[in-house]
């Protein structure tokens, strides 16, 4: 990694963007008539440009989020000159043949899109981060901007929470920019939770104009700014026992996991719950 | 002091119209509302029977003056003197009077339609009533729930307070312990010389000591040292005062002549070493990242006799340096005194013994000395704030990064934004209910995301990126989003939907809010039901509950017709928390009877 820049004053609108890209194949063959792959690519790469060109010091850091793996495409900082976006080009098809060598043999056609390693690609952004802040006292200020569609894998709440803290205690904001058809109850937490901004773009074939206009901002100008707000945001967590989707039930005292129905134990934390006061006259009546 | 407070007083008094008046003397008579005065002459026309509500405040004479007078005032202007026999009497009846007429005063001001104070079936000392009384009077939220519910007849006194505990405790201990503070001014040394013969009196209280005390640590340590050993504490005192003595004449020679002789004189009148070592250690505790000037020239006790800027026309001569020791500098002991008064009352001992209040002081400054010590925390972390603020940068180690504190959030955001929420998801639902089906095999979706790879790699971007027409609509849209974002939340993010209501509505929703909390409170803590006691409990509260809830449906409908959704929606939960309870009484009450259709001999 290049070492930062001592000589230059790093001003308040240095901005560090870590780009998480959707690269969920069953997802981007399903919305094929509304959007494709390449209108994406070509509205992305051209707003990652316009983002090197704001500030000489601005760095932009992609990550592909697959269903099997995620990997680093795009550096601006490598290299001894500051690259354009459109060198992640190849970095990407290299990213989806080696996703698809993971993926296993068998053909689950009509199963449904399945939902992509967000939680991974966060972690990784995340690390990255982490390695920048260490980096010296002059630093850019990160941000992550997550371009996502696939729908939300309950699977991974635990670990998508555990980020979004981990984020929320560096000062990381996580925006989102949903592409898919429905609302991410995962990404609409995290941008609440880190003071992000959550967008679902109304029409898909002005993305550049959506990403230009709200999520170009560096954090420094957000406080002047008025950005979109979602109305309500989804804060329903998903059980630990079957990863659905709930918004009643059991917690255990001793390490707050959700279960959806009553336990003889914690599975988190070993805890052994008491039995439930039962209500039946036999039982009163020996109170009596 | 509560049990000794005395439900009725009867002393000796004479009753004045004005404070030359001889007066009538008779028998004055306290009770807790109310004064009698019955003169000793029956025919006499002053009689009082006085009740106390009536009475707003008294004054009264200090002790030790010519009469022992005890001024009753009422609010139109009237008064009552009462002269008594003496000071002990006087104080008994205006401690009496005091606490009568703050009691009457409260009783009367929270239950006006009840001049009694409310319904008590268990001993009540006076102290816990008037903590209630005050309680009350305070929080005008609790008085209507109180006047509701205990003067009702729905709860009892000891259940409405049996919750409120803390909140009692808690009124008791935020009385001010308030404390007089060290005298400001310094113990005059001119002391009081009697012109005729040749004696110099001093004065010593006790108060006087704790300040020598405080201020003098040498002398404190030398009263530890020699009384009783060596010598008894009048003596001490006596040396203590003829050194004072000396100095005041400001006679340097015969102060080291003295001290030559008596050794023990030699103490006070050297300077204090212990008050040296303390000053020096507060220098060194000096910021120097904060305090620009701060450096050996603050050190106001090592400062050359010329006083630091105080122009001193006198005394330039030099004195031989064995005189040095004996001179003491008018402004350090200013400073010393400045700074103990500053410090208020360290410790909290009675001040009759002067040797516990030695002790004590010694003990907090040995507390004071080891606490700096054994403070390396505190001096690394001054080290490393110095640190920071001269910083080389190349010889810096990594810093660990900033992190954000833990910050707990108001929860009323979490269920406002709950609400709108609701929506937002049925309406997703409904129409992004048809889920992406992917009918396409693992294989062929790769193919394709790569093929779109490729495509922009031989033909390039898209020129141009956006259609103008499809940017503007975009930009159209999100200003208008934004705009009726803001005009929907509010500018204010914390602004309620209870803040839009009208005010009464809102009061109204309000108070049958914490009313009904209140009751389920109750209600659910008196399952399950094991004695009579608890059924009729259960049944009381649930005819309050069930006329409550009439009222919050005629809420719903009394409000306008743009507000009357959201004010539903605040209402649903408090009417589905008062079917919850309706449903288990029903439940229970059938099981009940079912039960006792089973068991012939009933309950």
């Amino acid at each position: 990694m290049s070492p930062p820049v001592p000589s230059k004053i790093l001003t308040d609108d240095v901005s560090l963007l870590m780009v998480l890209i959707d690269s969920n194949p069953h997802f981007w063959s399903s919305i094929k008539p509304h959007f494709s792959f390449s209108k994406f690519l070509s509205h992305v790469l051209a707003f990652l440009n316009s983002i090197l060109l704001l500030n000489q010091l601005n760095q932009v850091v992609v990550i592909a989020t697959g269903i099997n793996s995620c990997g680093y495409v795009f550096d601006s900082s490598s290299g001894s000159v500051s690259q354009r976006a459109e060198s992640l080009l190849p970095k990407l098809e290299e990213f989806a043949e080696n996703d698809e060598s993971l993926s296993e043999r068998d053909d689950d056609s009509g199963n449904g899109v399945g939902s992509s390693l967000l939680s991974g690609s966060l972690s990784m952004a995340l690390c990255y981060i982490q390695r920048v802040f260490r980096s010296g006292p002059l630093h850019p200020q990160p941000r992550i901007i997550c371009l996502h569609g696939s729908p939300d894998g309950p699977g991974q709440y635990v670990a998508i929470m555990n980020s979004i803290f981990s984020a929320q205690r560096s000062m990381v904001p996580i925006d989102s920019c949903v592409i898919g058809i429905q609302h991410s109850a995962f990404l609409q937490q995290a941008s609440y939770i880190t003071g992000g901004v959550y967008l679902k773009p109304q029409q898909l074939d002005g993305l550049f104009q959506y990403l230009a206009t709200v999520f170009a901002t560096d954090l420094h100008s957000r406080n002047f700014l008025q950005l979109p707000k979602p109305v309500g945001v989804d804060f329903r967590a998903s059980c630990f026992c079957h990863k659905n989707t709930i918004d009643m039930g059991f917690i255990c005292s001793v390490c707050l996991s959700i279960f959806c129905k009553h336990q003889k134990k914690c599975s988190t934390c070993g805890s052994i719950f008491g039995q439930a006061q039962t209500r039946d006259p036999s039982a009163s009546q020996q109170r009596k | 002091m509560a049990d000794k407070q005395q439900q009725v007083v009867v002393k000796r008094a004479r009753h004045k119209s004005s404070v030359k008046d001889p007066g009538t003397p008779g028998v004055l008579k306290l009770t807790k509302d109310r004064f009698t005065f019955m003169p000793n002459d029956p025919s006499s026309p002053v009689k009082h029977n006085v009740e106390f509500r009536t009475i707003k405040g008294h004054k009264f004479t200090k002790d030790g003056t010519k009469q022992a007078l005890l001024n009753l005032t009422q609010d139109q202007g009237g008064n009552y003197i009462f002269e008594f026999e003496n000071f002990p009497d006087r104080n008994v009846c205006k401690d009496f009077v005091a606490s009568a007429i703050a009691l009457s005063g409260e009783a009367g001001r929270t239950v006006p339609e009840k001049s009694a104070v409310p319904i008590q079936d268990e001993q009540l000392s006076a102290a816990e009533m008037e903590r209630r009384i005050k309680l009350l009077q305070e929080d005008s939220d609790l008085q209507k729930l109180h006047k509701q519910f205990v003067i009702g007849g729905i709860l009892s006194e000891a259940e409405f307070w049996a919750t409120r505990k803390k909140l009692l405790e808690q009124n008791y201990s935020r009385r001010p312990k308030q404390r007089v503070a060290l005298k400001n001014d310094m113990w005059s040394t001119k002391p009081l010389a009697d012109g005729q013969s040749n004696r110099v009196t001093f004065n010593l209280t006790p108060e006087i000591i704790l300040q020598i005390f405080a201020e003098k640590p040498a002398v404190r340590q030398a009263y530890l040292n020699f009384v009783p050993n060596k010598m008894t504490e009048k003596e001490f005192w006596t040396k203590y005062s003829r050194a004072e003595y000396l100095h005041s004449t400001k006679n340097v020679i015969a102060a080291a002549a003295e001290a030559a002789e008596d050794e023990e004189l030699a103490v006070f009148l050297k300077q204090d070493d212990m008050l040296v070592n303390e000053a020096r250690k507060k220098i060194r505790q000096v910021d120097p990242t904060l305090d620009m000037e701060a450096d050996e020239g603050d050190d106001y006790m090592h400062l050359p006799i010329q006083d630091h800027g105080l122009p001193r026309n006198d005394n330039k001569d030099v004195l031989d340096s064995q005189y040095e020791p004996y001179r003491r500098s008018f402004s350090q002991h200013l400073n010393q005194h400045a700074a103990v008064v500053l410090q208020g009352r360290v410790i909290d001992v009675e001040l009759g013994d002067t040797r516990s209040v030695a002790e004590a002081l010694a003990r907090t400054k040995h507390a004071e000395l080891a606490k700096d010590a054994s403070d390396v925390y505190l001096d690394k972390e001054r080290l490393e704030r110095i640190s920071r603020m001269t910083e080389i940068e190349d010889l810096q180690a990594p810093r660990d990064p900033a992190v954000a504190p833990l910050s707990i959030k108001d929860p009323r955001d979490y269920f406002d934004s709950q609400q709108a929420n609701a929506f937002s998801t049925l309406g997703d639902t409904v129409s992004g209910a048809k889920q992406l089906k992917c009918s396409v095999s693992t294989r062929e979706a790769y193919c394709s995301l790569k093929e779109c790879i490729s495509e922009i790699k031989f033909q390039g971007l898209t020129e141009p990126t956006i259609n103008s027409e499809v940017a503007f609509k975009v930009l159209n849209g999100l200003a208008q989003n934004i705009s009726s974002n803001k005009y929907h939340l509010g500018r204010n993010p914390n602004e309620s939907v209870l803040d839009s209501l009208p005010k009464i509505t809102r009061e109204e929703l309000l108070l049958h809010w914490s009313s009904i909390q209140e009751l389920l409170k109750h209600f659910w803590s008196s399952y399950p039901i094991t004695t009579k006691y608890l059924l009729t409990k259960a049944t009381k509260l649930k005819d309050a509950m069930s006329q409550i809830y009439p009222k919050l449906q005629e809420i719903k409908e009394s409000v306008q017709s743009d507000l009357r959704h959201q004010v539903s929606l605040l209402v649903q939960p408090m009417l589905q928390a008062l079917d919850a309870a309706f449903a288990h009484y029903d439940a229970d009450v059938q099981n009940r009877s079912a039960r006792s259709g089973e068991r012939p001999n009933g309950f």
